[in-house]
């Protein structure tokens, strides 16, 4: 069959070789490297006597264990500090190129991947963490290892690979107004199931996908793996081209021409073939918040929690009643009554500035409920930092009572000092509700940053479409 | 890497679906730049009473008692038999290296997150997928003292009653797991045709290669 989808093209674009079983190899264009996922790897490189393949097709950033306040003085906590410095000597030994924590160019290396145009269309990217998802926003095939394929795609550049089957998500038609690609996403999750995608890579497509700028695809893409999904992707188009116009890693000159002739043809061809497709009618997708503590126990805002008597499935209702349980929660609540304790608005899912403006003009002028304890902002980079600063929206969240941090991974994950406390109930703009993903017993509600906002306004979740 | 030939093990049943990487190991232990000492804190927030902290000594802390892993009817098990979607979420290794190290040898389920299935086989862990229904017949009989025997040459589980179940296990992570091989001499041996691949696509794609 000729007619390919862009999976297609970017696999058969990075074959290597191919084995008799199907097993192929894969070459890497990008490895970003991060400084939990890599220590390991750098070690057994150091014992074999290896060398990396290529040191330029790698770029490190610490992200996930760096403090978000006060970045003058040492990172306080000595086991944190030892692998953030680890990371340091680990590139400086290895010669790889790293931001580090004094860099503006810092962040999640999610966010900061696109930013810096290391991440590009067409390439294959990964990183040792699962949410490598996102850069499947620019048309590129980008997905998440563990250490021991960190290792061996630092030493040959290449990963043994089966190719994934293809899943087409349309979401077609128009959101309404309030309505984000974080909503898309949620419904398609809560649509599909957290396992929904496994095995799949993912493209997501229809008008409410292409409609989305580059930062809220990547917001799609980020959260594929929340669906099952290693990989995520969206066809280039002219807002892919444009967004990397001019980045500082983006190819110059001639290159960039050649480059941009060849990423057009990252698209699905017409009459290409999917082994699955569901689609989803935008119009019909309310504000999502989650009520449990896996990303598919979802509900929109005017619903309220489930009951688990109403689910057959007996393991499925088991893990309701443990999820109710473990998120104090009743069921037949309704979700717009659910108070909150604190607000995270950050993470690779949604830190970026798009973001920041959404929960900005949220803000404007308001104050932060006096119940909530915590109302924390956590720009993705240095340079989302930045421009917000450009932009005075530090200022908006500051007079109105929300905290403005240094970059990072912050509370998604809850590495450094920014967690919640067991019992605390927080709206949080991340990826994970799991349990104690944001601290030992913490309950978290995943949202869009305008809802967390809203939320952090209102002491409790609110309908966004009220107040745009 | 641990070469998984046969396995004869207790087996511990953890009946919860949706186990994530998180649960398996809570990130302030990812902390650690070592690839070892990830099992006493394996499944820490429901082993023990109290918040677990990296290089805390585990031995006096207090443990949650209806948590399987502190069932003494399962102690010394090797064999995890656990529901769907185990090991989703974040693509953590210390997960595997926590199973690993804790001395699971394999992990049965209808389905795995599939970064965490690769993951295992990195590590000398055998990740096993039945049908649902076979799993939850091997839920009911699993007691105190109920042992299987993997065996990877032949893609065999027999039960105690000498039932003998068969499972699919991809050829080239068998042959690797079989052999405890690694992955990086095995992939070098092919340098010569990323070298070629390398100089081929400098045509193709030159802004890559600056």
């Amino acid at each position: 069959m000729s007619e390919k989808t862009l999976y297609d093209k970017l696999w058969d674009d990075h074959v290597v070789h191919t084995e008799d079983d199907g097993a192929s190899l894969i070459y890497i264009d990008r490895q970003l490297i991060h400084e939990v996922t890599s220590p390991q790897a750098f070690e057994s490189l150091r014992l074999a006597g290896r060398k990396p393949w290529n040191t330029q097709r790698n770029l490190a950033v610490a992200d996930h264990n760096v403090p978000t306040t006060n970045r003058k003085q040492k990172i306080p906590d000595p086991i944190a500090r030892l692998q953030v410095e680890t990371l340091d000597k680990n590139c400086a030994e290895f010669g790889i190129t790293e931001f580090d924590m004094d860099d503006v160019r810092q962040g999640i290396v999610h966010v900061m991947g696109p930013e810096q145009g290391a991440t590009l269309p067409g390439m294959t990217i990964v990183c040792g963490d699962s949410h490598t998802s996102t850069h499947g926003a620019s048309g590129a095939l980008a997905f998440g290892i563990g250490t021991s394929e960190v290792e061996l795609a630092l030493a040959t550049q290449c990963l043994t690979q089966k190719k994934s089957k293809n899943f087409l998500i349309k979401v077609n038609g128009s959101v309404g107004a309030g309505i984000t690609a974080k909503d898309i996403v949620l419904a398609i999750i809560g649509e599909i199931g957290t396992a929904g995608g496994t095995g799949y890579t993912i493209e997501f497509a229809g008008t409410a996908i292409t409609d989305l700028s580059m930062e809220g695809r990547m917001t799609v893409c980020n959260m594929a793996i929340e669906a099952g999904a290693r990989a995520g992707l969206v066809a280039v188009d002219e807002i892919t081209i444009d967004y990397y116009r001019g980045r500082p890693y983006s190819p110059k000159g001639e290159h960039w021409l050649m480059a941009e002739r060849e990423w057009q043809k990252l698209h699905s061809d017409d009459g290409a073939v999917f082994d699955k497709v569901v689609e989803l009618n935008a119009a019909e997708i309310k504000p999502q918040v989650t009520w449990g503590t896996s990303p598919e126990m979802v509900v929109a805002i005017d619903a309220k929690v489930p009951n688990p008597a109403d689910e057959l499935d007996s393991v499925k209702q088991q893990g309701m009643i443990n999820a109710l349980k473990y998120m104090g929660l009743e069921f037949n609540q309704p979700i717009n009554e659910i108070k909150i304790d604190k607000v995270f608005i950050g993470s690779c899912t949604n830190s970026r500035i798009e973001d920041l403006r959404a929960a900005a003009s949220i803000v404007k002028g308001k104050k932060k409920a006096d119940s909530v304890s915590l109302a924390m902002i956590v720009p993705g980079s240095g340079l989302v930092k930045q421009q917000a600063e450009k932009e005075g929206l530090d200022k908006i969240f500051i007079d109105a009572g929300f905290e403005w941090r240094e970059p990072g991974c912050s509370m998604c994950l809850a590495m450094n000092a920014d967690k919640l406390l067991a019992g605390e109930r927080c709206a949080s703009t991340s990826n994970r509700n799991f349990e104690g993903r944001q601290g030992y017993g913490g309950r978290t509600h995943l949202v869009s940053p305008a809802m967390a906002a809203a939320a952090g306004i209102a002491g409790h979740f609110v309908d966004i479409r009220e107040w745009v | 890497m641990e070469a998984f030939k046969t396995v004869t093990a207790k087996v511990m049943p953890l009946d919860r679906a949706n186990v994530d990487t998180d649960a398996i190991i809570p990130k302030q232990f990812l902390k650690s730049i070592r690839r070892a000492g990830f099992g006493p804190y394996l499944f820490d927030e429901w082993r023990y009473e109290d918040i677990g902290e990296p290089e805390m000594d585990c031995s006096n802390r207090p443990l949650k008692k209806d948590f399987v892993l502190n069932n003494p009817d399962y102690q010394g098990a090797k064999i995890l038999l656990t529901r769907e979607n185990f090991g989703c979420g974040s693509s953590r290794e210390h997960a595997p290296w926590a199973l690993d190290d804790y001395g699971f040898r394999a992990v049965i389920a209808p389905s795995f997150a599939d970064i965490f299935f690769n993951n295992c086989f990195k590590n000398g862990i055998l990740p096993i997928v039945l049908s649902a229904e076979v799993v939850d017949s091997l839920f009911k009989d699993v007691a105190a003292g109920y042992q299987l025997v993997i065996n990877l040459g032949a893609q065999t589980i027999v039960t105690p009653q000498g039932e003998v179940i068969q499972f699919d296990v991809d050829a080239a992570r068998k042959y690797r797991l079989y052999n405890g091989l690694d992955d990086i001499a095995l992939t070098l041996l092919q340098a010569d045709k990323i070298k070629a691949y390398e100089a081929e696509r400098a045509k193709r794609a030159p802004w890559l290669f600056v």
